[in-house]
């Protein structure tokens, strides 16, 4: 059949009639995309973890043994032995029961602060592209400010600033070098759609203008903040650890995150590598998870669909 | 150009200025005032009436924060509470060291990362381009330091081919005339401390370099594959240009902008990486100064340093806007 214009027409009416929406079609594009389902899979594997943690782990994350005490020496942490199945820590504690725990919190530290992150960049960024003029122009100097700051030096000064480093402190200066980030993001797609169509039809209407900006400019400007809120599920993660291993995280010995048991296990690289690379490979992996899942997830958002 | 070089530093001013009142307030969020935070432990009311009599924290807080900035804008930023020199002595002495990591570092990075995500884009979809899209996510999902750690373990301690930390072998007496260390060894002929310092920097290097080096990887695969896949580079190849031609003229000059964006992005981002892997090789420039600061909470130095890398930043970023004009004649920068 000879390819008409009015053929061409009727084929484009059909697909618009099929109703898939960008989302949806997201959706289909992320279930074939083998990147997708293999960050999907590492990241699912490690909230399944983190969530039936405490039943998986066959001890508590401070309980010290005798007998793994006993064998511990300068020089000497006991290694793999019938109940311990990765052999003990620096202070005779259950290292699998340690790492199967550290799960929890490290989800907890990577979800707090990318949330916290998120939320405030939002506030701003909706701000910022809703009022645009001079509130724009402050909240943007604002965030320039945070921008002009090297990511990991903005977190050290944030955490530095308390007296006694805590899980807490590391969560609020992860969270803050996430704020301008997702800020940015959502005030640019918000301002590039003030003059589009359909916001003018909405106004043309009569639609208020909260709901204008909720329901008409936020749903269409939120996708590449998604994307990024994913991207920053990793590097919240790694911060959070680079913070530990410069003495600013939780300095409570008991506590099980991935990151301050590599931060702490550096001291012991010589006598029991396994205690750092344990920690460093669960890191490696969450964060490589959460990063194939942000990036396909940028991909199928595209509507250019290409790359 | 000009005038766009000067309105571009004009519009760091009050950033500057923000970032200035920002880091004024910071000190006052110190839980108990600064003094307090400052004597830590010996910290008694009349001890802390004291010392804000001595550091002027007594005084309105407006007039406060004008002799602060009064005294950054000469380049006064007080004395470092560890050492007790001034701080922007201590920078200065630290700067070298830190310059040094940082330019090698990103050397390897770009050096290897675009050619890397070049031929990754031009052969797409094969083994060559998946592995490298591999290596660049796994690239920076890595923990710097503890990179650093493995590095240093593997090819200093085990094998022994590179020395495990510090700037120079201490056997070695080496002339110090600008703080560069393999720089000056050529400069004074002095080869033997130019190698010795070269080996130093190896390790330390690699580990710096690891997550600029797979971001421009992947920035360049992208932007390579966007520019093969436009009409020009068609065009280009169907009217019988040579290959190479259209690869250095065409593809690779348009798909430099993007590249040398993340470039300076990523210069800026060093100083934060520089910080990790300094405290892995005991380096002992800035990043060490940073390390130290936070161990003992010295308040001024943080300040300043946070200050001067934020100066840094914002400055690259301008070469880069700068760049583009070098990269891409259609800019005009106005």
């Amino acid at each position: 059949m000879v390819t008409t214009w009015a053929n061409r027409r009727k084929t484009r009416i059909d697909d618009l009639a099929t109703g898939r929406s960008l989302g949806a079609d997201a959706l289909v594009r992320l279930r074939r995309n083998p990147v997708a389902i293999v960050g999907a899979v590492i990241v699912g594997l490690f909230i399944l973890v983190s969530i039936f943690a405490p039943w998986i782990a066959p001890h508590d994350a401070s309980q010290s043994f005798p007998e793994l005490q006993e064998g511990l020496r300068p020089d000497v942490i006991p290694g793999p032995q019938p109940g311990f199945p990765l052999g003990s820590d620096q202070n005779g504690r259950d290292f699998y029961s340690r790492m199967i725990l550290a799960s929890r919190q490290t989800l907890l530290v990577g979800v707090f602060a990318t949330l916290i992150g998120l939320f405030f960049g939002v506030l701003i960024g909706v701000l910022a592209g809703a009022f645009g003029g001079w509130v724009d122009t402050l909240l943007m100097r604002f965030t320039d400010v945070l921008l002009s700051i090297p990511s990991l030096l903005l977190a050290i000064s944030i955490a530095a600033l308390a007296a006694k480093p805590s899980q807490t402190t590391v969560i609020i200066a992860v969270a803050i070098v996430g704020v301008p980030v997702f800020a940015r993001l959502l005030r640019g797609s918000m301002l590039a759609q003030r003059d589009s169509d359909h916001v003018l039809a909405a106004t043309a209407l009569g639609v208020k203008r909260r709901s204008i900006v909720l329901r008409h400019m936020v749903p269409n400007a939120i996708g590449p903040v998604i994307v990024q809120a994913t991207l920053t599920l990793a590097t919240a993660i790694l911060d959070a650890a680079a913070l530990s291993f410069l003495g600013l995280g939780d300095g409570d010995p008991a506590r099980a995150e991935w990151g301050l048991m590599l931060a702490n296990a550096q001291a012991y690289l010589d006598v029991r590598p396994a205690l750092a690379f344990y920690p460093a490979i669960a890191i490696i992996l969450v964060a490589l998870g959460f990063t194939l899942l942000g990036e396909a997830l940028r991909e199928a958002l595209d509507p250019k669909g290409r790359r | 150009m000009l005038r766009f070089v000067v309105r571009r530093l004009l519009q760091i001013v009050p950033t500057l200025f923000v970032l200035s009142l920002l880091l004024f307030a910071w000190l006052r969020l110190l839980p108990g005032g600064p003094a307090a935070a400052l004597l830590g432990d010996k910290a008694t009311p009349e001890k802390i009436a004291e010392l804000n009599r001595v550091l002027g924290l007594d005084q309105p807080i407006p007039l406060q924060y004008f002799r602060y900035l009064g005294r950054s804008l000469t380049g006064d930023f007080g004395n470092s509470l560890i050492s007790g020199d001034p701080v922007i002595d201590e920078i200065g002495r630290a700067l070298p060291a830190t310059l040094e990591l940082a330019v090698a570092a990103l050397l390897i990075a770009v050096v290897l990362g675009i050619p890397l995500g070049y031929v990754a884009a031009r052969y797409r979809g094969r083994p060559l381009d998946t592995t490298t899209v591999i290596g660049t996510l796994v690239g920076v999902a890595v923990p710097v330091f503890f990179l650093g750690f493995l590095l240093k373990q593997w090819f200093a301690v085990d094998l022994g081919w590179f020395p495990p930390s510090g700037r120079q072998s201490v056997s070695i007496d080496a002339t110090d005339v600008t703080g560069l260390a393999v720089f000056d060894g050529l400069l004074t002929r002095e080869f033997d401390a130019s190698w010795d310092a070269l080996r130093h920097l190896v390790l330390p290097a690699i580990a710096l370099a690891t997550i600029p080096l797979a971001v421009i990887t992947r920035i360049t695969r992208a932007s390579v594959l966007d520019v093969l896949g436009s009409d020009f580079v068609r065009t280009a190849n169907s009217k019988g240009l040579a290959p190479g031609t259209v690869r250095g003229r065409h593809v690779l000059r348009n798909a430099l902008l993007p590249v040398s964006t993340t470039i300076g992005l990523q210069t800026g981002l060093l100083l934060g990486g520089a910080v990790l892997t300094e405290k892995v090789f005991v380096w002992g420039g800035i990043g060490t100064l940073i390390a130290q600061g936070i161990e003992r909470r010295d308040y001024p130095r943080l300040q300043a340093i946070v200050l001067l890398g934020a100066g840094v930043y914002v400055l690259v970023n301008l070469l880069v806007d700068l760049s583009y004009a070098l990269i891409d004649p259609r800019v005009r920068l106005r």
